[in-house]
């Protein structure tokens, strides 16, 4: 198998917080990791230990304190306006703007873009409809519920067809039944257009259920496991991996391999 | 950086406005505001049989006074004068506030520059303007220009930096990992975002302009509400004083009823107010 490209590069990134009064807060502490293309990477750790301030700065939207960041081969802070139409993101609130209907925020991303009107309508709809929001679309977000509303924020981010997806807790605000649907309608079309995928979630059992490959993270931020997750595993196997993950979360230090692989 | 007392005077302007609108949806759909109206009304009534014209006119008087402004050619010319003078100093002032208050929402040096400057002239009293601007003016009309712009520019600024400091910066971030061009971001998040701050400075300084206006009419001015009010002030006709401050609150009532028309329609994205808070 051919080696495919790294999307993304963090090299002990370490990112701090100033508050107003001085203090400081790390959030990131020595972060080293690779996705390559076409990877689907789970990302789980505690409350709190810098998921989303990592998310944030792979997307260019802070500056790390130290370290560098590659995604696609550039530094998303630095290089800033070379990633129009690169990222996809599903933020952790949907973070709708309140003066757009569905159909309107579906679309913001489209008219950034500067595709015709006849474009935006019709893909916003397409996406509208995967996400089994027709009949909605004239909807504002405070008509709709908080999982519909997560899913205008899903069919956002997918009209966009992003180079690289950012899933924060995509799934969750629905409940037990559409989060499965949802997950395999999101499976299937990541599958199918072979995207890389970075997901964060507190749920074990989706981050082995779409990741084909798992990072814990401790707190603060630093890679304590990365593994491939288990494919055809048995059910035992299932139970006695995701009890390793939470204890490896709980214990906020690096497993072995992990370990390892610092040393080398 | 806000003094406590701007605060509250915002919040209180801000209060002002709001029962204004809310006193028309009342009044639309309950009767008692119409009860209490009518309470002072009869007890003007009776007072007025008991005191002097001058002091107390009956309505029969007022209602006289009043038609005879309606029907006369002068109804139009100055009140008319007077509108003018409100909306020309309301325009220009929003003009310099909105450049000001959008300049403050997006530079913090200018915004440490401006702030204070805003909160001193804010502490100016209306009389005050009205002295400066006899001084330093000389047509009428550059005078209430320019007491109407001292007024009521602070409140457009302060109210509209406060509208966009206020939009969230989750938004922003949301916006800008699509990477889109500065104009972008001004049409798509600051502008919709500050609208209903514009909609409240527009509410707050129309009945601000209303008041100021008639104070600044005094400096000389020989058409206008304030004028005439003035005129009926030196022949003790309080009928017609009456008559004409009717006149001004009418037409404030009208352009509060049509601002919170255009308010309805332009923020229908907001959940409705009715089950709110309080
Ligand atoms: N702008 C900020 N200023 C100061 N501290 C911040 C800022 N943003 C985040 N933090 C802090 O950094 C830490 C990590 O926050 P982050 O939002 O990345 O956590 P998270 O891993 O996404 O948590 P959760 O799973 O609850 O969403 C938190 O302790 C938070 O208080
Ligand atoms: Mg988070």
């Amino acid at each position: 198998m051919i080696p495919s490209a790294p999307v993304v590069q963090m090299e002990h990134v370490r990112h701090v917080f100033t508050s107003v009064d001085g203090s400081r807060f790390v959030a990131v502490d020595d972060l080293t990791l690779e996705v390559r293309e076409g990877e689907i990477v789970s990302i789980v750790g505690k409350t709190g230990c810098g998921k989303s301030t990592m998310f944030n700065l792979l997307l260019g939207l802070e500056n790390p304190t130290a370290g560098s960041i590659t995604v696609l081969g550039r530094d998303p802070y630095q290089d800033f306006d070379f990633f129009r139409a690169k990222f996809g993101v599903i933020f952790q609130t949907d973070r709708l703007l309140p003066w757009r209907t569905a159909f309107a925020n579906a679309k913001v991303g489209l008219e950034i873009l500067g595709y015709s009107e006849a474009e935006q309508g019709e893909i916003a709809r397409h996406w509208l409809h995967k996400l089994e929001l027709m009949g909605f679309e004239d909807a504002y977000p405070h008509e709709l519920s908080g999982g519909m509303r997560q899913r205008v924020g899903i069919a956002r981010a997918f009209c966009l067809s992003p180079d690289v997806f950012f899933a924060d807790e995509a799934f969750g605000h629905l409940d037990q039944s559409t989060a499965q649907r949802l997950r395999e309608v999101f499976l299937t079309l990541i599958g199918e257009t072979k995207k890389t995928c970075l997901l964060i979630t507190h749920n074990i059992h989706e981050a082995l259920e779409i990741g084909s490959r798992l990072i814990v993270l401790g707190k603060p931020s630093r890679v304590l496991y990365d593994v491939q997750c288990p494919t055809r595993a048995s059910r035992a196997e299932l139970v006695e991996f995701e009890e390793r993950i939470l204890d490896i979360i709980e214990r906020n230090e690096p497993h072995h391999e992990a370990a390892a692989r610092a040393r080398s | 950086m806000r003094t406590k007392a701007l605060e509250a005077e915002i919040a209180a302007v801000s209060e002002d406005a709001g029962a204004v609108t809310r006193g028309w949806g009342a009044l639309a759909s309950r009767k008692e505001p119409v009860i209490s109206v009518l309470i002072i009304l009869v007890m003007w009534q009776i007072l007025s049989l008991f005191l002097p014209r001058y002091l107390v006119p009956s309505f029969a008087t007022i209602i006289v006074s009043f038609v005879e402004i309606v029907s006369s050619s002068t109804l139009m010319v100055d009140t008319l004068r007077t509108i003018m003078r409100i909306f020309i100093g309301l325009g220009l002032s929003f003009l310099a506030g909105i450049i000001v208050g959008v300049l403050m929402g997006f530079s913090n040096t200018l915004e440490k520059y401006i702030l204070p400057v805003l909160h001193f002239i804010m502490g100016v009293p209306a009389l005050s303007w009205v002295i400066f601007a006899i001084i330093w003016f000389k047509p009428v009309e550059l005078r209430v220009a320019f007491i109407l712009l001292a007024g009521c520019l602070p409140n457009y600024s302060l109210i509209i930096h406060d509208g966009i400091k206020g939009i969230s910066r989750d938004y922003y971030d949301m916006l800008r990992a699509m990477r889109p061009t500065r104009r972008q971001l001004f049409s798509k998040l600051v502008l919709p975002g500050m609208l209903p701050a514009v909609l409240t400075s527009w509410k707050v300084n129309i009945g601000l302009a209303t008041r100021v206006v008639i104070v600044a009419e005094l400096v000389g001015a020989t058409v206008g509400i304030g004028n005439k009010l003035l005129l009926a002030q030196e022949l003790f006709d309080m009928p017609k004083a009456v008559a004409w401050t009717l006149i001004l609150v009418i037409f404030l009532l009208l352009t509060q009823y049509l601002l919170l028309l255009l308010e309805r329609h332009l923020l229908r994205w907001r959940p409705s107010k009715e089950g709110g808070i309080q």
